[in-house]
């Protein structure tokens, strides 16, 4: 497994490269990665769904808890093979969806590096492992829903998919550590077997589920999902159907057989969010012109059904939430290529301006209709299996709240109906003229290879519908690996039972809703303008930029004296007040070892007011340089010849770069501001040399440990090879801290240079 | 680059536009390899001796720092036929080489080994991993110094 990981890795960064010389063909590279990864699964198939997980434990920081433990169980094989699958599918399909243009490999890289991070996301076992990967899709999908990037909606949307899915998993890694800490170990299956409880973890449950929410587009953070349709097709198709939108849905249903009953908020919450996330979706879907937003609204409103299910936690509705899991992958994939198909060739997606185009490409269409209708829940497709299984796992339900639940479920399954026959209408159908132009009789065929991939999803969804008993092994497989044994089975006739009565009332009001779909746009025109969820997340955003901007105004407000002032403040402020209560001067305080050192120290003191009280900038430089070498001496005095030598150095250096800049600088200092506080300066800055003067006596006097020095006098021969213990710990006891400091040095010089060339641009421009 | 008179000698104009010092020429001129050897030595001396890879530079880019009061940038960039950045950036290969030099050999990263080399001449020579780290330490710090002398020393329009 951590050998397919690493492959999406490698080809994820060869791609770009590759796509410069390959072009179109970058797309056949990458498409290497997921079909890998799909025939290992298949490999994997029956020994998993016979009940054994492959483990692959891989330690990466242990000392954080962080391991690369792999696991492949029932779901995640559901999950791996979807990404897999569909991954190969999306390359094949983006090879002709794409025409030649430049940054090709590195969408194809992206791509690639998304299914693996996707990838990760369901085969991890650990909570870490999989918070990384959870925001390495939010990053490639950000990337990739920006794709256009000289389009500013395309940035607008992938920014907002970005804000809100990462704030979301922030929330979410807070949860995890909580989880994880209750519970002891960061292990999924360990924290499942033995789910901790208790005030904290339910709390760190609501943080998770909030980041489940934002990735799976539920209401209100649902938004972003239609935005992210700025992406290009195949983006929408595998992201926003078929895999990333699922990683919510995933993690739900991983915690909620553990968690559903012992939090009591677990499901309400959860059920009412799913609930109303498929109501709004499919209310939305039904107002929309443009054919991809019907199908985004239409995902969304999909995504509450499958929370809804999966996340009660019993296990007859997430056997169910299984099924239909693998039911919309296929069916919303197919019908978001069919869209990329009919945009690519008729160029527009507004199902006002489409029309006849059903006659003109008959397989697209049959296509079309088969993902349709299994949405619809039509039989004898899977859609239509799936739900009877969930209508059947409701039926059997669970008191009043399961009769509410039950009650919804349809009321959603009515909209998706009926959203599914407009997408279908919208998109083929010959319609009366209108002041619009109409687009479809006369627009190009496609290839057939364009229409493969769909084509294979849709009959997918027929095979599984006549024969269900194919992905039943995988369904209980799915409910296994979440902790319940089911009893039930997905069977495409099951007998006249109240679910299909249901069914058969979907069906009808479906097609009512179909048939007055112009009165119910107007409806939804004259319903006064409510505060929208995508009103709330600008408003957000114009109040953070807002607030930044004030705080940046208030805080840095560009004074070199107030930083200087508040950081000295602070200083004395804090430590300095600790250091007076409960600190005492050492014994045995000598004045002074030698009377050289009484006449250096009073040189340093005269040198220190002169800079201090000096009007011109360069006297100022030269009593401060007089500062430094007085220092050097006293280090010369108490035999540091190696600190002195350096100080002295340091100290010409930083004399010759001042003077280098005082040319560029007036001569005298500008006397307004010094004169304004000149007396709070003169007392913070006695305060603080006071302050440092004490704390390095008391420092000095407070030592209970042997000094770490002795241990290096005693080392640095036989160890470092060297008599001069400043050097080896210069180099090598503290190596690592030199080359840290070679390397900001490095980074200062580079830093003036850039400074000064910009400077002297500006001077020469006007 | 303005034109400016004479070659390398005691002859050329300085930062400022005064006439140039003699004595400060030639006292310059006396001083800078000495100042450049002695910088040498302190390297090579540091492991044992007071001195070092820090010092050293420091000793290296005072010497320039004298060579660019008496000849102004111009000067500097005859006396040195490598950039800044190029130092810079040798230096830190340096350092960092020789710690993963270490990680190859099968130590930790940064772990210090020693060399027992038998060299013509000089003999029998003990040498120490810390010494090619020294060594990128004296050209970070080197290239430091002539960095900020040819960028914050240049006239306008200057480019050294």
């Amino acid at each position: 497994m951590v050998l397919l990981l690493a492959l999406h890795a490698a080809i994820a960064v060869v791609a770009p490269a590759a796509g410069a010389r390959l072009g179109r063909k970058v797309f056949w590279l990458c498409a290497i990665a997921p079909a890998a990864t799909f025939a290992w699964v298949m490999a994997q198939w029956s020994g998993v769904v016979a009940g054994t997980a492959v483990d692959q434990p891989l330690s990466w920081v242990p000392g954080l808890g962080l391991s690369l433990d792999l696991r492949l169980d029932g779901f995640s094989l559901l999950m791996a093979g979807l990404i897999s699958g569909v991954g190969v599918l999306v390359m094949v399909y983006s090879r002709y969806y794409f025409s030649e243009r430049p940054g090709l490999g590195r969408f194809a890289g992206t791509l690639t590096a998304f299914a693996g991070a996707m990838l990760g996301i369901v085969l991890s076992d650990n909570l870490l492992a999989i918070y990384v990967f959870w925001e390495l899709t939010s990053v490639t999908s950000y990337l990739l829903i920006g794709f256009e990037d000289s389009k500013p909606s395309a940035r607008a949307a992938a920014l907002h998919a970005m804000l809100v899915t990462g704030a979301g998993g922030l929330a979410m890694l807070g949860g995890f550590v909580v989880l994880g800490q209750a519970a002891g170990t960061y292990s999924l299956s360990a924290i499942l077997a033995d789910p901790p409880s208790g005030t904290a973890v339910s709390w760190g449950l609501a943080m998770i589920l909030l980041g489940a929410f934002t990735k799976s587009a539920q209401a209100p953070f649902h938004p972003w999902l239609p935005g992210a349709m700025a992406a290009p097709t195949p983006v929408s198709a595998y992201l926003h159907s078929a895999t990333m939108v699922k990683a919510g849905v995933y993690l739900i249903a991983r915690l909620a057989p553990a968690f559903a009953a012992g939090v009591g908020y677990w499901r309400p919450v959860v059920i009412s969010v799913g609930l109303t996330t498929m109501l709004v979706g499919g209310y939305r879907a039904l107002r929309q012109h443009d054919i991809k937003l019907v199908l985004a609204y239409g995902t969304i409103s999909q995504l509450g059904f499958l929370v809804v299910l999966v996340g009660a936690g019993y296990p007859e509705l997430s056997f169910a939430g299984g099924a239909l899991l693998l039911a919309h992958s296929l069916f919303k994939a197919a019908l978001f290529l069919v869209v990329g198909i009919v945009d690519h060739q008729a160029h527009t997606r507004d199902l006002r301006e489409l029309s006849g185009l059903g006659r003109r490409m008959p397989a697209t269409f049959a296509v079309a209709a088969v993902g349709a209708a299994s949405m619809a829940g039509l039989p004898p497709l899977l859609g239509f299996v799936t739900k009877e299984a969930a209508y059947e796992a409701l039926v059997h339900g669970h008191g009043l709240g399961g009769l509410l639940t039950l009650i919804g479920v349809v009321a959603g399954s009515v909209l998706t109906f009926a959203y599914g026959a407009r997408f279908l209408w919208g998109t083929f159908a010959d319609k009366p003229p209108s002041g619009r132009p109409r687009i479809g009789p006369e627009v190009p065929l496609p290839k057939w290879q364009f229409l493969a991939p769909a084509a294979l999803l849709a009959g997918l969804t027929v095979l599984f519908g006549f024969a269900p008993v194919l992905v039943t092994g995988l369904a209980e497989a799915v409910a296994a690996s979440l902790l319940a044994e089911v009893d039930v089975h997905l069977v495409l006739w099951h007998g006249f039972t109240p679910a299909l009565a249901l069914s058969g009332v979907t069906i009808a009001l479906g097609v009512a809703l179909f048939l007055a779909r112009e009165r119910v746009e107007r409806a939804q025109d004259h319903l006064p303008a409510v505060p929208t969820a995508q009103g709330a997340y600008e408003g957000s955003v114009r109040n953070l930029v807002l607030g930044a901007t004030r705080l940046t105004g208030v805080v840095q407000n560009g004074s070199l004296p107030t930083y200087l002032a508040i950081i000295l403040l602070t200083m004395v402020a804090l430590p300095a007040v600790a250091l007076a209560r409960g600190a005492s001067l050492p014994d045995g305080l000598t004045f002074a070892e030698s009377p050289l050192q009484v006449a250096v120290a009073a040189l340093v003191l005269v040198a220190a007011a002169g800079a201090a009280t000096a009007r011109g900038r360069f006297a100022a430089v030269l009593f401060l340089g007089g500062v430094g070498y007085g220092v050097a001496v006293l280090f010369l005095i108490q035999g540091a010849p190696d600190l002195a030598l350096t100080q002295l150095l340091i100290e010409t250096l930083a004399l010759v770069i001042f003077v280098l800049v005082l040319r560029h600088l007036p001569d005298r200092f500008d006397p307004k501001p010094w004169r304004l506080r000149e007396r709070g300066r003169i007392v913070l800055s006695a305060g603080v040399g006071v302050f440092v003067a004490f704390f390095v006596m008391v420092a000095a006097g407070s030592r209970t440990a042997p000094p770490v020095s002795e241990e290096y006098l005693a080392r640095a021969l036989p160890e470092g090879g060297g008599r001069n213990v400043v050097n080896v710990i210069l180099v090598d006891f503290r190596g690592m801290d030199t080359m840290g400091e070679i390397t900001v040095l490095v980074v200062a010089a580079l830093g003036i240079a850039s400074l000064v060339m910009a400077g002297r641009q500006r001077e020469e421009a006007p | 680059m303005t034109a400016r008179p004479g070659k390398v000698g005691p002859h050329h104009v300085g930062p400022g536009e005064e006439e140039p010092s003699l004595i400060l020429a030639t006292c310059v001129g006396a001083i800078f390899h000495t100042a450049l050897l002695f910088s040498l030595f302190l390297l090579f001396a540091g492991h044992n001796a007071p001195g070092g890879g820090f010092v050293g530079g420091l000793v290296a880019g005072a010497a320039f720092v004298l060579r660019y009061v008496e000849g102004g940038t111009d000067d500097l960039g005859r006396l040195m036929p490598v950039s800044a950045t190029a130092l810079l950036g040798a230096g830190l290969t340096m350092a960092v080489g020789t710690g993963l030099a270490a990680l190859v050999v099968g130590g930790q990263f940064l772990e210090s080994g020693k060399v027992t080399l038998d060299v013509p001449l000089l003999g029998e020579v003990k040498a120490t991993s810390a010494l090619p780290f020294d060594i990128g330490v004296y050209l970070v710090v080197v290239g430091l110094v002539l960095g900020i002398l040819t960028t914050l020393g240049a006239e306008k329009g200057e480019r050294a």
